[in-house]
């Protein structure tokens, strides 16, 4: 099986994350520069060029059990050192989908931009 | 009902403590996210935007209401409280732990359910007209032959590794409910010239990124051959389709490229080595399956008794319901009732465990303890007699799914879009939320009569959007959402896939879009009750495009 490494080539146009789904529940995380996974984005590890991004990478593919389907996605660096999706899936994946759901969960992170795609 | 025999509970049981074990391997690292990934999809579990995703099979779409009752407590206990049925007559649980999912499939392996065959490059779940055994308009019960069909293919060895997934619908009716020829392999019973009964086979439909609809390649085949000459279709199919590219990879690919008549060919020279041997079906292979369909005792009751003629005089809710929501039963005395799943501002195809508990009470005691799922994400009590209709519409009107809007604007077909899935380029349910909120009004929803708008979040076409009346595809355009806009599909027996009007629109102009263009039929039609769709092909796409397009 080809790693994603060697899938792709990655590049880094702006600040960007690793991100994948927790392996046990399916929960997005994003890599911390500890090594470690987290489910803020805030605490995520943010870098902006390639060869930080590859190095994110490989701890992310090599910690298989930790979580699945790593990849670089763009963020968005706010003053006060937050962060913030890089596009609409992001977004999304973040704080929980747009709409009302029947048991009416809000996703546990859901930033406030997100709050303008909830209605049209 | 198809009563299970211990061959298929034996199997669905080995299945869950099967995958029971491979979830513990993953989840103790004995293997690998790439060594686990075919394994939970033989079983339907994906891994979506959230969390991972059970779709649960329904074979044919018929449900017993203690299986119903079942899939209320999986969403209840494993999931977040509801459930989402598919335009596959399945239902998905967007929400599920990898850890619980073996103890979520072994609670539906007590009532014989399971995630088989729901993924994967295999035959899926074998769809019919929800109507199926109750439609008066049916020649014979279209379930023995997608049963039949089920049975050979689950676990088939030569059919698990196919080029690609494979579906199949089987129909047996004048009017196609079913969406036919929107499929891989399409069966249609009916008579030949000389009273005879067989199927008409259709193969190389398809949406998605390539949309194509099924052509016939044999217009009467004996029932007697039915599973030889699928065996037949799938064996060519396996041994011709493409692998070594994903997009070109289904048989409507083939079937393309080779031609109808030379696929139906290559069909017949491998038929013909086959269709004498084991898979010739005799009358008692036939009647052994027909036997474990079990079909309620009916009473002897006259159509349309007094009290419920008094009740619809009495209750104008009722009567537009009624008018709506309730369909003529091959038994007198007794009716087929849509239950919408589409109520205003709704997610289309979602009901509640709340809502799934209380229409399997309903079913017991009003359908001989039976339901349906419809492709177009309602649910169906296939046999209410006529006199507890009322009765029912009160109940069903106080969960939320007695909406009268069954077949009208705001009765949509939706795949879950960016919402929940890793697929998509945009979202689908909030621009159907948007438009069931325009179309609010009931009167406009009946003045602009039968109109089926059709959304799919990405080129996948889950939402079958090439052949709704009006059909919507998200797409992505630097980082924003954008629809196009296709008129004049449809999905019934007289297949069209439709017509782009012109540039995609941006995410917050849908709703108006599809506004603008229910006011050009309004102002098109030549009278009242010429349908949107006979519009649409009367004067052709050029007088919605102009409207759209002049104010933007």
């Amino acid at each position: 099986m080809t790693s994603p490494l060697e899938q792709k080539k990655i590049k880094v146009t702006g600040p960007v994350v690793v991100t994948a789904n927790r392996a046990t529940d399916g929960a997005v995380v994003y890599r911390r520069a500890d090594g470690r996974w987290t489910t803020r984005l805030d605490a995520a590890a943010v870098v902006t060029n390639a060869a930080g991004a590859q190095e994110l990478m490989s701890g992310a593919i090599a910690d298989d059990l930790g979580a699945v389907g790593p990849y670089v996605a763009p963020v968005k660096l706010l003053p006060g050192g937050h962060v913030r999706p890089g596009n609409l899936r992001e977004l999304i994946r973040l704080g929980g989908p747009t709409i009302e759901l029947p048991g009416a969960f809000v996703g546990e992170h859901a930033p406030e931009e997100l709050a303008a795609h909830v209605r049209l | 009902m198809y009563v299970y025999d211990a061959f298929d509970r034996t199997l669905v049981t080995e299945r869950v403590a099967e995958f029971r074990d491979q979830v513990g391997r993953r989840l103790s690292g004995e293997l690998t996210e790439d060594e686990f990934k075919p394994l939970r999809l033989m079983n339907g579990v994906y891994l979506q935007l959230h969390a991972y995703m059970l779709r649960t099979a329904i074979p044919y779409g018929t449900l017993s209401s203690e299986q119903l009752r079942m899939l209320a407590h999986i969403a209840r206990k494993y999931d977040r409280g509801y459930g989402h049925f598919t335009t596959r007559q399945n239902i998905q649980y967007h929400w599920i732990k990898l850890a619980e999912l073996p103890d979520a499939m072994a609670d539906l392996a007590s009532v014989g359910m399971h995630g088989m065959q729901t993924s994967g490059n295999v035959v899926r779940n074998i769809t019919t007209d929800q109507w199926a055994g109750v439609a008066p308009d049916e020649i014979e019960d279209p379930r023995l032959w997608a049963e039949l069909i089920r049975q050979h293919v689950t676990l088939h060895p030569e059919f698990s590794f196919m080029p690609r997934k494979f579906k199949i619908a089987v129909g047996s009716s004048s009017h196609d409910r079913a969406a036919l020829r929107t499929h891989d392999l399409a069966l249609r019973l009916h008579r030949d010239g000389s009273g005879e009964l067989g199927f008409e086979v259709m193969v190389g439909g398809g949406l998605g990124r390539t949309p194509f609809l099924a052509q016939t390649i044999k217009p009467f085949l004996a029932k007697r051959d039915v599973l030889s000459y699928v065996e037949a279709i799938l064996r060519t199919y396996n041994q011709f389709g493409r692998r070594d590219n994903i997009y070109k990879a289904r048989i409507k690919i083939l079937v393309h490229e080779l031609g109808p008549e030379a696929f139906a060919k290559e069909v017949d020279a491998e038929w013909q080595s086959i269709k004498d041997g084991a898979l010739a079906l005799d009358a008692a292979a036939i009647g052994e399956i027909a036997a474990r369909f079990h079909y309620p005792a009916y009473q002897r009751l006259d159509d349309n008794p007094p009290e419920l003629a008094a009740a619809r005089r009495a209750d104008r809710g009722f009567e537009a319901w009624m008018s709506n929501s309730v369909a003529n039963h091959k038994v007198a005395g007794y009716a087929i009732v849509t239950l919408s799943l589409k109520p205003e501002g709704g997610t289309p195809g979602d009901a509640t465990a709340v809502q799934m508990d209380a229409i399997a009470d309903l079913a017991d005691r009003y359908s001989f303890g039976e339901i349906r799922v419809g492709h177009e994400q309602n649910l169906t009590l296939p046999h209410v007699a006529q006199r507890d209709l009322s009765a029912l519409w009160r109940e069903l009107d106080a969960i939320g799914v007695a909406t009268p809007n069954v077949n009208f604007i705001s009765d949509i077909i939706s795949c879950p879009g960016l919402d929940y899935c890793s697929l998509a380029n945009a979202r689908s349910i909030p621009i159907a939320q948007e438009i069931t909120r325009r179309f609010r009004n009931l009167d406009l929803q009946r003045d602009l009569g039968r109109l089926h708008v059709n959304i799919s979040g990405c080129i996948n076409a889950c939402g079958h959007h090439h052949v709704g009346h009006i059909g919507i595809l998200g797409v992505e355009k630097n980082g924003e959402e954008f629809y196009q806009i296709t008129l004049g599909g449809k999905a019934d027996e007289n297949a069209t896939l439709g017509t782009l009007i012109g540039p995609a629109v941006p995410y917050a102009q849908v709703a108006d879009v599809v506004e603008d263009i229910a006011a050009a039929y309004l102002e098109l039609r030549t009278r009242p009750d010429e349908l949107f769709i006979d519009t649409v092909k009367r004067t052709g796409v050029e007088p919605f495009r102009e409207r759209v397009y002049a104010a933007r």
